[in-house]
């Protein structure tokens, strides 16, 4: 366990964590967009870059969960993990353009295979 | 995105309508396929932030408290993998900036109602994948004194579906069968990148998400600590830059 995992177990210690390192990083940026929103354009090259640079850190952290899973998605092989996550984006991009679609897809694709694999 | 619908007349319950009616109307007009999504993702979210070691309070908190789901599980993430403070705040950081521009585009239609100016700031907490869309899609049409109630109405509806769903989450991660378990952490990622795929509207968009899904674990292995804000500025820099290119060499294309 690491010190800070140490931290969020003992409780107080974790609100504590939750509150600096993650409301006090997130609502100053929403606050921002209020006031920033009288004189800026979101057509602006810098929000286009800011945009592009948000976008792929998501991306990345999606592939890292699907990559380097925590928890219980450890117990599924990497290739089924893949092999579900490609799927459920095909299905979205070629057969049905619709976000609830394209998720149950994926995740029945992982399902199957997990007890596929187990069996 | 879609071009801007036609002129339609505001919906006749608008008229004259006080603001506690249009938060009400707000409510019951909560959009319920992309709710439902949110819903099973934070049962995700809930069942990975009890696999992280956080507390059933801990987990409600963070839903409540950042309402964003990629940085809620970069923070629980980040403590999984055993990150310091730093690298765990700069993380959520990350993540949270794209929350500017979002808020930015969504203000101009929730100014305007007569209400008290700290509403406003209020109604942007609410600023994340879901209700963003939902705000952009269904606020337009209505005329402006009823925007702000109506979006804080569904907004603050979703918002406690969230909080169901984090705790319904966090209690089944420990009861299910390995295989479902698994699925329910795979509903986060696999939600997230078709969201990112659904709101690209330019080259630099799909490009970013292409490399960042590449560079993200590579960069895992290369630099972790680091790896999320190099994915983030290198993948990000290049996809802008592709696109700023493509812009210049065809300006008749939208791409």
């Amino acid at each position: 366990m690491s010190q800070l995992q140490t931290f969020v177990a003992g409780g107080w210690g974790g609100y504590a964590l939750i509150f600096a390192a993650g409301m006090l990083m997130t609502e100053p940026w929403r606050w921002m967009g209020v006031r920033l929103s009288r004189d800026l354009h979101v057509d602006s090259e810098i929000f286009r870059w800011v945009r592009a640079v948000s976008t792929a850190m998501v991306a990345g952290l999606v592939a890292r969960l699907v990559v380097f899973p925590i928890g219980q998605l450890e117990t599924v092989p990497l290739s089924v993990r893949l092999i579900a996550f490609a799927f459920g984006i095909c299905v979205y991009l070629f057969i049905v353009r619709n976000l609830a679609m394209g998720v149950i897809s994926g995740t029945a694709c992982l399902v199957a295979g997990a007890i596929l694999l187990a069996t | 995105m879609s071009e801007t619908p036609p002129q339609e007349p505001p919906p006749a319950w608008t008229i004259g309508c006080s603001p506690r009616r249009a938060f009400f109307h707000g409510l019951r007009a909560t959009p319920w396929t992309p709710g439902l999504i949110l819903f099973f993702a934070m049962i995700g979210f809930g069942a990975l932030a009890r696999d992280a070691g956080f507390s059933v309070g801990q987990a409600v908190f963070m839903t409540v408290g950042i309402f964003q789901l990629p940085g809620q599980v970069a923070l629980v993430d980040q403590v999984a993998r055993g990150a310091t403070l730093v690298t765990v705040a700069f993380a959520v950081l990350l993540t949270a900036i794209r929350l500017l521009p979002m808020t930015v585009v969504l203000m101009p239609y929730l100014r305007g109602s007569g209400l008290p100016r700290g509403l406003e700031y209020a109604a942007s907490h609410f600023v994340a994948i879901t209700a963003w869309v939902e705000g952009i899609r269904r606020l337009p049409p209505l005329p402006q004194h009823v925007r702000l109630p109506f979006f804080l109405g569904f907004a603050s509806l979703l918002c406690s579906g969230t909080v169901i769903a984090t705790v319904a989450g966090y209690h089944l991660a420990g009861q299910l069968p390995p295989a479902l378990g698994a699925a329910l952490l795979f509903l986060t990622p696999i939600y997230f990148v078709l969201s990112l795929i659904a709101a690209a509207t330019s080259l630099a968009d799909r490009l970013a998400i292409l490399f960042g899904v590449v560079l993200g674990p590579a960069l895992f292995l290369l630099a972790p600590g680091l790896d999320l804000l190099a994915t983030g500025l290198i993948g990000g820099t290049l996809a802008y830059a592709l696109g700023r290119w493509r812009r210049r060499a065809n300006p008749e294309t939208q791409a």
